[in-house]
């Protein structure tokens, strides 16, 4: 067994700057990572980090942009705590060297990009994940912190309190993916889970194939609860054939959105007559998808995303990346001819239910980064915020771990914060598959010491691990493609009632076939049919959960587009969704928002770009 | 229970549920269930086959050290169904999805920014995810990154990689940093532009993988941690005096004079570093500096 204060899961950016903040308050802190950090999926990011840097910006107009991007879903203290201590964070950044794009007197550049009142999003070319995390990795290897890279964790121990909200977090399960070795990883202080995205619930995604939603689903099995999952964010510019995104960056540079007739539809049918193509990401994807619908689109499928007039230099200063996606994936050479487009699955913006420290209700769970519900993005995320939102949440995390004194959170979690029980009709019961042989659908461990319940965590992964391996049965891919499937189907941009009820059915009937799924390789060595086996259980349970709360909000809100309710319902819907497991089956309950921050209080208006 | 049942799920008819003996034990089932979807696999497949537009051969390295019958290395074959746009590793997924689950490979972001998945396909080190099937001599033959220990099919060790990548102190390490609150260091957009092409690394080891030098010398820190050093030394930010330890970590026995400029590294990396340029100028600073101290 191993033993630390804090233990970090996941090594990504959220996952990193947690690290280096707990270290930096004196804990002795580990990553635990089931890919080597360098490979983690922060480095896809293109666009930017925005921060109020500049003296005619202020923190207070971060939050608000914010704030409406969210179509007021956003918790206002943690809206107002992301603003203004993101400026901290991008200087922070800069003092390890990462590489920022400049101007001529040598200061970090800022660029417009969507939904933001001033150019306020800093960058690195159009690779600025892939900066950011390697210049936060080299502070780790700066600060000698220990990383178990190519550890899966499968588990996180918890005691098996009935309320959730007198549960502890004592530490993890993890497989070494070399070797097949199980064994724990004991947290002396708390466990921070930064496991990133879970886009491959979808088929159509910008993500890598590693975001199979791990965090969110331990978590959620543990009993903490799955927050606002039903806002999925689409990005408007992704390659048709391959889901590679193309950076809103394009458009914040000046990048022109076009039809198959060659109009500028972001403008002549009235999507965003201020802003246009630097409109909400939500609003651009819809009004994408609204002119294939109605035959407007380039092969019934993607419009045109054409940058040729920004000219080469500057293309090359700023986006080069940019032209060697659309080359390398599309075949599409971004100086000569516009680029294809259409909206794809990008960032989810529900997840683990936590307070501005990162806390969920499990005491010494931590969450941050994709992985994580504060809720800063609320239904909608803008272009940009996510990266200072894994910075500023990452290292609050850290630093509450490692001890550090910090105010009483405003956001209340768990089931004390339930303000409503919720009420939906299911097609399908949700929820584990009743089967009392099922080895993977029992979490919590009944027994007395923090070593004893980690011990039973490590025996029931011992047990799933060698029951998967030994016995006979069907590959998870078929069951991991269904989803994916019925995802893209059903639950997208456009969502109907019968769609989410079909997409409901069809997650059961994954379930169902779950239960069938063995590994069929033996090895104990590199063994990733029994890591892809186990990812595939996590990407049900994320799934269910997106589509049985896009069926429950019966509004239209940011992201989520219901046909039957084509209007922002505040009387009744100004609230978060959450789903707790119970003894294996989701409960819907809710809670209100919070629009009074530390020092500003929000009125929701109408949204309009 | 927040969440009611509906009385009636809607339609059946999408689904052909199977009657199964009721005295059928989970065994049974997965091993029946088993049974019937490799024999729809099968259909499955053939179909792709025909409607494709033509099949590929893939020829595959094959090696697991503790499995019976597969701890001897082998290649196996797979025919892939293949279509307009697909990459070596949309191939190595198929075939791993489709024939053989153990079939084992590194990979993740497929958009060559993760740098899971430097493969040796036809001869030559290339990141499978940005290889173009339709670019390639058929059959493709796969191979893991030569001169690395093969951990399984196509996955290597990577361990040594990293410690070459951590002995050149890969970290910026200013001699003094701005402490005025919110204040940057500036850095010239030309200094910046001198760094760009060396800060694009992935990490994915093609370069070491095709360097000669370091296929004889285990040592020698290869042209991807040198590159590392070259991005921080000739970062303005930094400061003459670690600007001078970092040509000194360069400079040592299996450092920089190593480099026999086959220019290799350069020809593979699939970020387009400059890797044997950053080389030789880390080399000419070398010189400079040690003739200021002379």
């Amino acid at each position: 067994m191993y033993e630390h204060d804090v233990i970090v899961v996941g090594a990504g950016g959220a996952g990193l700057r947690a690290a280096i903040a707990a270290h930096e308050h004196g804990a002795d802190v580990a990553l635990v990572t089931k890919l080597h950090p360098v490979r983690s999926h922060t480095g896809a990011a293109e666009g930017g980090i925005n921060a109020a840097l500049h003296p005619e910006d202020s923190w207070e107009l971060h939050a608000y942009d914010t704030m409406k991007g969210s179509d007021y879903l956003g918790d206002a203290p943690a809206v107002d705590t992301f603003a203004k201590e993101a400026p901290n964070e991008v200087i922070q950044l800069e003092h390890w060297g990462m590489p920022f794009s400049r101007e001529e007197d040598g200061k970090v550049s800022q660029r417009p990009f969507g939904g933001l009142s001033h150019p306020r999003t800093t960058y690195a070319g159009a690779e600025t994940g892939h900066h950011l995390l390697h210049t936060m990795y080299e502070q780790v290897v700066k600060r000698g912190i220990e990383v178990y890279e190519e550890w899966f964790v499968t588990r996180v121990a918890v005691t098996d309190h009935d309320d959730p909200e007198g549960r502890e977090c004592h530490g993890v399960v993890g497989y070494e993916i070399k070797t097949g070795e199980i064994d724990g990883f004991y947290a002396r202080n708390g466990v921070i889970l930064a496991t990133g995205g879970l886009g491959q619930a979808f088929d159509h995604t910008t993500n890598a194939i590693a975001n199979t939603g791990d965090g969110q689903a331990m978590a959620y099995r543990a009993g903490a609860p799955m927050e606002d999952m039903e806002f999925v964010q689409f990005h408007p510019t992704t390659l048709p054939s391959t889901g590679v995104l193309i950076s809103e960056g394009v458009r914040g540079e000046g990048g022109i959105l076009y039809n198959e007739a060659e109009e500028r539809f972001m403008f002549e049918y009235g999507y965003a007559n201020n802003e246009g193509e630097l409109a909400s990401r939500d609003v651009v994807s819809r009004a994408e998808l609204t002119q294939v619908n109605e035959g407007r689109g380039i092969e019934d499928e993607y419009v045109h995303l054409d940058m040729r007039h920004l000219g080469e230099e500057r293309i090359l200063d700023r986006l080069e990346n940019i032209l060697h996606l659309a080359e390398d994936f599309e075949g599409v050479d971004g100086l000569e001819e516009p680029m294809p487009v259409k909206p794809g699955q990008h960032y989810q913006m529900g997840g683990i239910e936590v307070n501005e420290h990162g806390e969920s209700c499990i005491d010494g769970l931590y969450a941050a980064g994709e992985c994580a519900c504060v809720s800063l993005h609320g239904a909608n995320r803008l272009g940009g915020n996510a990266l200072p939102e894994l910075l500023v949440f990452g290292a609050r995390a850290g630093r509450h771990a490692a001890g550090a004194d910090m105010d009483d959170p405003l956001i209340p979690t768990g089931p004390d914060a339930e303000s409503e029980p919720g009420d939906v009709e299911l097609p399908v019961e949700p929820g584990i598959v009743a089967d009392a042989s099922d080895p993977v659908a029992a979490d919590g461990g009944a027994v007395a010491t923090p070593e004893a319940v980690l011990e039973d965590a490590i025996e029931t992964e011992r047990e799933r691990v060698e029951t998967l391996l030994e016995r006979d049965g069907i590959n998870h891919a078929d069951v991991r493609a269904k989803v994916q499937e019925t995802m893209t189907e059903n639950v997208n941009v456009f969502r109907q009632e019968g769609n989410l009820k079909q997409a409901l059915r069809d997650i059961r009937e994954s379930r169902e076939l779950y239960q069938d799924v063995a590994v069929s390789d033996p090895s104990r060595t590199y063994n990733t049919d029994l890591i892809h086996t186990i990812e595939t259980r996590n990407v049900i349970d994320c799934a269910e959960a997106i589509a049985l709360g896009a069926l429950a909000r019966e509004e239209f809100r940011g992201a989520h587009w219901r046909q039957q309710y084509q209007e922002r319902r505040d009387d009744e819907w100004l609230k978060h969704t959450l789903l707790a497991w119970e003894d294996g089956t989701p409960r819907l309950y809710y809670k209100p928002v919070v629009l009074e921050g530390h020092e500003q209080t929000y009125e929701p208006k109408e949204r309009s770009y | 229970m927040s969440t009611q049942i509906e009385e009636q799920p809607e339609t059946e008819e999408e689904t052909e549920p199977e009657t199964e003996p009721e005295t059928q034990s989970p065994g049974e089932r997965r091993r029946e269930k088993k049974r019937q979807r490799a024999e729809a696999r099968e259909q499955e497949v053939e179909d792709a086959l025909d409607e494709a537009e033509e099949a590929v051969e893939l020829k595959v390295f094959r090696y697991a050290p503790e499995v019976a019958d597969k701890e001897e290395p082998r290649f196996d074959s797979f025919t892939v169904p293949y279509h307009k746009g697909m990459t070596v590793l949309d191939a190595l997924i198929y075939a791993r999805d489709v024939y053989d689950s153990s079939l084992t490979f590194r990979h993740s972001c497929r958009q060559a920014v993760c740098g899971s998945d430097a493969l040796f396909v036809n001869g030559r080190q290339r990141l499978g995810c940005k290889t173009q099937m339709g670019d390639l001599e058929w059959p493709v033959r796969i191979e893991p990154l030569p001169h690395q220990d093969v951990v399984k099919d196509l996955v290597v060790d990577m361990e040594h990689f990293y410690e070459q990548m951590h002995a050149v102190e890969p970290y910026f390490d200013p001699d003094e940093t701005p402490d005025g609150e919110l204040e940057e260091q500036r850095q010239s957009p030309e200094n910046r532009e001198k760094i760009k092409l060396s800060t694009r690394c992935i990490w994915c080891g093609a370069c070491m993988s095709s360097c000669n030098i370091a296929a004889g010398d285990n040592q020698y820190l290869g042209p991807a941690a040198i590159n590392k050093a070259y991005r921080f030394a000739m970062d303005e930010r930094e400061g003459t005096d670690r600007k001078q330890e970092r040509l000194r970590i360069v400079e040592q026995e299996h450092g920089v004079w190593r480099c026999q400029t086959q220019f290799s590294c350069t020809e593979v990396c699939p970020k387009d570093i400059p890797l044997t340029e950053h080389i030789q100028e880390l080399k000419r600073e070398a010189i400079k500096s040690n003739l200021k101290f002379w």
